[in-house]
Order: structure tokens, then C-alpha cells, then sequence
């Protein structure tokens, strides 16, 4: 066992983990954040895309252990504590980003990474910054005007 | 997927981590982004005792001028290396070519040294670092080693790489006339064939050129005829196409598998080698 200290948007949480534990399941067994997906298991689909200090990570290929003393943040700690929707929450509302909304929670997160190192991009930018996110419903392109309009509030 | 266990330990500096793993016997690797070693871990094709993390080694990751030669720490992730000014300005193949890796979430993750390490033979960053011509400095209990880039890589998943070793970081003299081409595999974005090419040109004549290309074999080779064609030649766009036909013709062992042929790869690598010698001319300042 190993002693692990991550704050999880923005709480500290402590626990005794099995090095082996991946970061996923650290969140979504051990702290009932179900908000990030498995999609894959295989560092392909995005859908368990977190930000690890800042940085948009697939926590199905980091271990927890890894993530000691670091800040992660899930699609659980993007919203306001009084409830207000963050801008991409809106964007994915209001352009109906999402169908079965499986890939919905690591979109999002990927999508606060690609506007935190360019908070205007482009319809190629934005597709750039989503390649690591699968998306089986939409066809891309509402998931496409979502980030745009989150970039226009923004 | 769930691992084998194993122990983990966190190094704190480059001796700290040479002693964790000589204390493991054999048994142990070293993790630095976890991103080719953590998905082989779940399938249980690699199961080490200990996992040595290196990735918070004070000093281990950056990209530094040391005299007038570029620096590139080991534990530098390729979004980092993707967005080095330094690098934008000097050397941009080197970006470019970390731009092109996987995704973002791959680029916030993976280090330069893992890949190097890894050596897949799809990676990208092999071919880059044949053409500028870096030089990969190892350290060990026995002290420090630098192998050329030409001479590290060897075979499948083999590099000159002891098991008590560690890669600290690469140098190269930045050159700006140089470009990156791939045809990547759709899904990964790993090169079914890349090609990185960079040519030193003085007096309106290319004094040399470098061509390193990944994907095709076993692992990423310069491609020795096209340079040899290139040498004291005129910069111009005709005298590059001749040259990129002669790409890959000696090449034994191509690979063929479900993302392409043999065939097909043999002839996308003339194809991909002439993209990077024109992106190389196209930087050359203009006459
Ligand atoms: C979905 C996906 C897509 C990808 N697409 C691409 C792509 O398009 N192109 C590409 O080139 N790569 C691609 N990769 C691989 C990626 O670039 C990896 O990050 C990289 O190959 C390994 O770096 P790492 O830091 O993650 O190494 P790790 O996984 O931590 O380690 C890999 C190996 O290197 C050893 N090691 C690590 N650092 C050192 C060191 N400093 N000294 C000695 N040994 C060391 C480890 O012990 C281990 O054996 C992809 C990976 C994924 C998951
Ligand atoms: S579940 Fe992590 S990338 Fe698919
Ligand atoms: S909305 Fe169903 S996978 Fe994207």
C-alpha cells in the first residue's frame, strides 16, 4: 500500500491505495466522482480525460500513486458552487453537444485545456485539441460549435 | 485492465534513481509518463517489481541553450518540447515533430526520454533526432555516456541502452532548414511512415543532408542514398525529387501489417521523404 494526497477539486483527500490503482478508478470507486468515463481502457478514447495540475491527462493510464500531490480536477469541480454552469458546461447545452453524453464529461475537459492555451481558436484548432476524444453519436460538429460558443463567452 | 502489483517509489534526482533500481536486481523499470509503459502494464506484457518514478527530478525536464547547442531534458513531455520558443525559433522540426504525437492529453503526458527508450518502431521522435543528428547522454553508477543518435537506435524495441541506465537528456546544433512529413495511422497518429529531413546549405550548395525515417522497419534508419544524392548538389526543388526517389529502395524487412501494406509503405516512403525536403527548402533563407 501507498499513502496518497491529491486534491480532488479542490478538496485534499487522503487514502492507503494499491500502487497498481489507476487514477480512474481512484476517482470514480474510491471517491464516487462517476462523472469520468471508461471508454476504452486502452489510452485511446478520451472519455476519462481529467486535468492533472492543470493539463487535460487520461486518468486510465496514469496511476494513482503517480498523481500524489498534485490538483486534479473532474467535470464534477467545473461548475460554480452555486450551480452555474461554466461556460463549456452551457456551450454543450445550448448547441446540444452530446447525444448519449457518454463522451460528454472528458470532452469537456479536454476542451478546457485547448481554451486555456488558446482561448479563440479556430474550427481546425478545435478539432486539433479534441483528437484524443472519441465520440461515437454526434459527428463532431455540435461538440465543434459548444467549444465555440463557450470561446465567444469567454 | 488491472496490472500486476508492484512496489513504487518516487526518485528524487538522477543518482537517487540509478540506486532505487540497482537496489530492484532486474526486476525494476523506471516510469516517467507512463505512456507506453502503463497500457504494456495492463496487458500484462511487462510486469516490473518496481516502478521507479522519474518524473518530478528536479532539472531532468526543460529545453536550454548550452552553448550555442540545444538541450532537451529527458523528462521534457512533448507538449513542452511542441511549444518551446526556443525550439519554434532555432530548431522547429523538433517541435513540429512533438506536435504531431498522439494527442494532447499523450503530449501532457509523454516524455522525450520514454519514447526514446521505448523506441517503438512507429515513433516519431527517432527519425527527428537522425536528422540533427542529436547526441543521447546516458548516466549510470559507472558515470556518464553519450551515443550519437545514428548508433542508439538498433532493433525492435532495442536501442544501446544498458539496463542500469538512464537517458538525462539530448543535444543537437539547431538547424533550421529541416522538416518533419508523416502519414499517420488514424487512430494513434503513430507514423506509418515519417520522415524527418535537414539540409546544410552554404554558398547556394547542400554541403549535406540528413534523412531519418521511423515506421517503415524495424527501427527508424537514416537513409544513407538520398543523402549521398543530395550532397553538393544545388537546393532546388527538381534536384530534391530526384533524390526522394532513391528513398527506401535499399530497404530490407519492410513492415507490413492492418494499417498498411508492405507495398504500400514502400511507396509512401519516396512520397513522405520528398514532403520533408521540401518543407526543409521552403525554410532555407530565401536568395
Ligand atoms: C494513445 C497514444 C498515442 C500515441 N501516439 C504516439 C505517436 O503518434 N507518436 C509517438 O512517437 N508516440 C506516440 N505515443 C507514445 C508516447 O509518445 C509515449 O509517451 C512515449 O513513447 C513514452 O514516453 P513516456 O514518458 O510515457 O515513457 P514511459 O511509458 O514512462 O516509459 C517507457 C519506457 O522507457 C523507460 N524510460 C522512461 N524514461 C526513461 C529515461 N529517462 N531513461 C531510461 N529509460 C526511461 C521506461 O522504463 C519504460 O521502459 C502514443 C501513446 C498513446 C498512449
Ligand atoms: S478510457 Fe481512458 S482513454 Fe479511453
Ligand atoms: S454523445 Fe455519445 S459518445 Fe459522444
Amino acid at each position: 500500500m501507498a499513502n496518497v494526497s491529491i486534491t480532488v477539486n479542490g478538496k485534499l483527500r487522503t487514502a492507503d491505495v494499491e500502487p497498481r490503482l489507476l487514477l480512474v478508478h481512484f476517482l470514480r470507486e474510491q471517491l464516487n466522482l462517476t462523472g469520468t468515463h471508461v471508454g476504452c481502457d486502452t489510452s485511446q478514447c478520451g472519455a476519462c480525460t481529467v486535468l492533472v495540475d492543470g493539463r487535460s491527462a487520461k486518468s486510465c493510464t496514469i496511476f494513482a500513486v503517480q498523481a500524489d500531490g498534485s490538483e486534479v480536477t473532474t467535470i464534477e469541480g467545473l461548475a460554480a458552487g452555486d450551480g452555474q454552469l461554466h461556460p463549456l458546461q452551457d456551450g454543450f447545452w445550448e448547441e446540444h453537444g452530446l447525444q448519449c453524453g457518454y463522451c460528454t464529461p472528458g470532452m469537456i475537459m479536454s476542451a478546457v485545456d485547448l481554451l486555456n492555451n488558446n482561448p479563440s481558436p479556430s474550427e481546425r484548432e478545435i478539432r486539433e485539441g479534441l483528437d484524443g476524444n472519441f465520440c461515437r453519436c454526434t459527428g463532431y460538429q455540435h461538440i465543434v460549435n459548444a467549444v465555440q460558443h463557450a470561446a465567444n463567452k469567454g | 485492465m488491472i496490472p500486476s502489483a508492484f512496489e513504487y517509489e518516487r526518485a528524487t534526482s538522477v543518482d537517487d534513481a540509478l540506486a532505487k533500481l540497482a537496489a530492484t536486481g532486474a526486476t525494476g523499470k523506471f516510469i516517467a509518463g507512463g505512456h507506453s509503459l502503463v497500457p504494456l502494464m495492463k496487458f500484462r506484457l511487462n510486469e516490473p517489481t518496481t516502478l521507479i518514478d522519474i518524473a518530478r527530478i528536479p532539472g531532468l525536464a526543460g529545453v536550454r541553450d548550452v552553448d550555442g547547442a540545444i538541450e532537451v531534458g529527458a523528462g521534457t513531455v512533448h507538449h513542452d518540447v511542441a511549444t518551446s520558443s526556443l525550439l519554434r525559433q532555432q530548431c522547429p522540426v523538433v517541435a513540429e515533430t512533438a506536435g504531431t504525437i498522439g494527442d494532447p492529453q499523450v503530449r501532457n503526458r509523454g516524455t522525450l526520454g520514454g519514447s526514446l527508450a521505448h523506441a517503438d518502431p512507429a515513433a516519431d521522435y527517432p527519425a527527428v533526432m537522425l536528422a540533427v543528428d542529436a547526441e543521447i547522454h546516458l548516466r549510470s553508477s559507472r558515470g556518464p555516456r553519450v551515443v550519437p543518435a545514428s548508433d542508439f537506435f538498433q532493433d525492435l524495441f532495442t536501442v544501446d541502452l544498458a539496463p542500469d541506465e538512464i537517458i538525462t537528456a539530448v543535444r543537437f546544433a539547431p538547424v533550421r532548414a529541416a522538416a518533419y512529413a508523416k502519414l499517420y495511422q488514424r487512430a494513434s497518429r503513430f507514423a506509418i511512415v515519417g520522415v524527418a529531413a535537414a539540409l546544410d546549405v552554404a554558398d547556394g550548395v547542400i554541403r549535406s543532408a540528413r534523412v531519418g525515417l521511423t515506421g517503415a522497419v524495424s527501427h527508424a534508419v537514416r537513409l544513407t542514398a538520398v543523402e549521398e544524392a543530395l550532397a553538393g548538389r544545388q537546393p532546388t526543388s527538381e534536384v530534391v525529387a530526384e533524390a526522394a526517389q532513391l528513398a527506401g529502395s535499399d530497404l530490407e524487412d519492410v513492415a507490413g501489417d492492418i494499417h498498411a501494406s508492405e507495398t504500400y509503405r514502400r511507396a509512401m516512403v519516396p512520397v513522405f521523404a520528398k514532403r520533408a525536403l521540401d518543407g526543409a527548402l521552403a525554410r532555407l533563407p530565401q536568395r
